[in-house]
C-alpha cells in the first residue's frame, strides 16, 4: 500500500555551529509532530553524531528518523546525505573526519555539543565542523552513493554554499538523486530560473537551523514505507512512487492501492 | 597584450594553452563563485580563481574567456587537463595567491571592469 509520508530531510541539531542550542533531539520531534511530519533527516554540518539521541527521542512517536549529514566538498557547495542505517552514516563519518582541516575546534564561540535523548550534553566535537573537507563534490557523492545513502545538493537557489552558486551549473555527470530547494522557492519558481531543476527532481526542505523553522518547507512522498530506496524510487518516478506537487491538495486520500 | 606575455612575465606554468599563447587579453577576473563569473565576466578576460572543479572550464569555454588562472599552487583535477584541451580552454599555473597575482597583472596594464 502506498501512503503520502510528509518529509523535511534536512534538519540540523545544536551540533551544527550555526544552530541554535534548542535544537535537542525533544524538541525536534516534538516540533516534526506538531508539523505533521512523518519522516524527518538529521543532517548536521560534517557530522551524524546527534542522528542517534534524536532517533531514540523519536521512537514510538510514529516520526521517522534517517540519520544524514550536510557535507561541504572542497568548492564549498553543500551535499546532503541520507542514509536508512546508523552504521551507514558512521561510514561516511569516517571519511569526512579524516578530510576536514586537522586544526582542533576552539569551541569559543561554539560548543559544538553532541547530546543525549534527554539533551543533555555528552561531550564536545573537537572537528572544524564548519570548515570545508578537501573532497571534491563529485568525491562526496561517490562516498554517499557506495555507503548506500541518497545524495541531494543542498539549498541549489541559495547563491552561498550551493552546487549552482558554487560551480555556476550542476555538472551533468554528476550522479546525484535530487537537488534541494530551500523555503524561499516553489518548484514551479526554480524550474523557471534554472536550467537543471528541469531536469533532476526536485525536493524541498527547511533546513532548519531553529526550532521554529523545522517543517518551514516540506516534500511529500507516495511511497510504501519511508526508506532510502523507497524516496530515490519516488524520487524518480518509479513503480508509482512519486512526489506531490505544490498544487496538489494538502493531503490526497491517505492511502493509494499499490499497482 | 597576448598570453605568452602574461606567461614569461609573471612566470606562470601552461597546463593547457587553449588556442594558443598569441590570444589577446581584454581584461581581467576575480571570482570563486562560478555562477558570478557566468553574470560578470567579459569575453577576452583572465579569469583568476583557485576553483579547480571541471566545471570551470565548462564556464570559461562559454564565457569565451582568454584564459584561466589558477592560484596559490593549487593542482587542478586530472579531468581538468582533458576538457580544457577538448574544449581548448587556455589554464595556467601560478603559485601566487589572488590577491598578488591580480596586482602583478594590473601593474603590467591589465584593468578589470570599472
Amino acid at each position: 500500500m502506498l501512503a503520502i509520508y510528509q518529509a523535511d530531510l534536512h534538519i540540523h541539531t545544536c551540533l551544527s555551529p550555526c544552530a541554535e542550542l534548542e535544537m535537542g533531539p525533544r524538541n525536534i520531534v516534538r516540533e516534526a509532530r506538531r508539523q505533521g511530519l512523518d519522516v524527518i533527516g538529521i543532517c548536521d554540518h560534517n557530522t551524524s553524531e546527534n542522528t542517534p539521541a534524536v532517533m531514540h527521542a523519536a521512537r514510538g512517536t510514529g516520526v521517522k528518523v534517517l540519520p544524514g549529514m550536510e557535507v561541504t566538498s572542497r568548492e564549498e557547495a553543500h551535499v546532503l546525505a541520507l542514509f536508512d542505517g546508523l552504521e551507514q552514516a558512521w561510514a561516511l563519518q569516517r571519511v569526512v573526519y579524516r578530510h576536514l582541516p586537522a586544526r582542533v575546534h576552539a569551541g569559543e564561540d561554539d560548543l559544538q555539543p553532541v547530546v543525549d535523548e534527554q539533551h543533555e550534553v555528552r561531550r564536545f566535537n573537537p572537528h572544524p565542523l564548519g570548515s570545508a573537507t578537501d573532497l571534491s563534490v563529485d568525491q562526496v557523492v561517490g562516498w554517499i552513493l557506495r555507503f548506500r545513502g541518497l545524495a541531494v545538493a543542498s539549498h541549489v537557489d541559495r547563491e552561498s554554499f550551493s552546487i549552482i552558486g558554487q560551480l555556476g551549473f550542476v555538472p551533468p555527470e554528476l550522479p546525484l538523486d535530487a537537488l534541494e530547494l530551500s523555503r524561499n522557492t516553489s518548484l514551479d519558481e526554480a524550474r523557471k530560473m534554472w536550467v537543471d531543476c528541469t531536469r533532476r527532481p526536485l525536493i524541498r526542505n527547511s533546513d532548519a537551523h531553529r526550532v521554529a523553522e523545522i517543517g518551514a518547507a516540506k516534500t511529500r512522498f507516495l511511497i510504501s514505507e519511508p526508506t532510502v530506496a523507497e524516496l530515490r524510487a519516488a524520487m524518480r518516478g518509479r513503480r508509482g512512487r512519486r512526489m506531490l506537487e505544490d498544487r496538489e491538495p494538502e493531503r490526497l486520500e491517505r492511502t493509494v492501492p499499490e499497482r | 597584450m597576448t598570453l605568452r606575455e602574461v606567461v614569461s612575465n609573471l612566470g606562470l606554468e601552461v597546463l593547457a594553452p587553449g588556442a594558443g599563447l598569441g590570444t589577446e587579453i581584454g581584461g581581467a577576473y576575480c571570482s570563486d563563485l562560478l555562477s558570478d563569473v557566468l553574470a560578470h565576466a567579459r569575453p577576452g578576460d583572465l579569469w583568476i580563481t583557485l576553483q579547480t572543479h571541471v566545471n570551470v572550464i565548462a564556464v570559461a569555454s562559454m564565457k569565451e574567456l582568454a584564459a584561466v588562472v589558477l592560484v596559490n599552487g593549487r593542482k587542478p583535477e586530472e579531468d581538468i587537463l582533458f576538457k580544457a584541451i577538448e574544449e581548448r580552454v587556455a589554464v595556467l599555473l601560478c603559485s601566487l595567491p589572488a590577491f598578488e597575482i591580480a596586482g602583478r597583472l594590473y601593474a603590467m596594464g591589465i584593468r578589470g571592469k570599472v
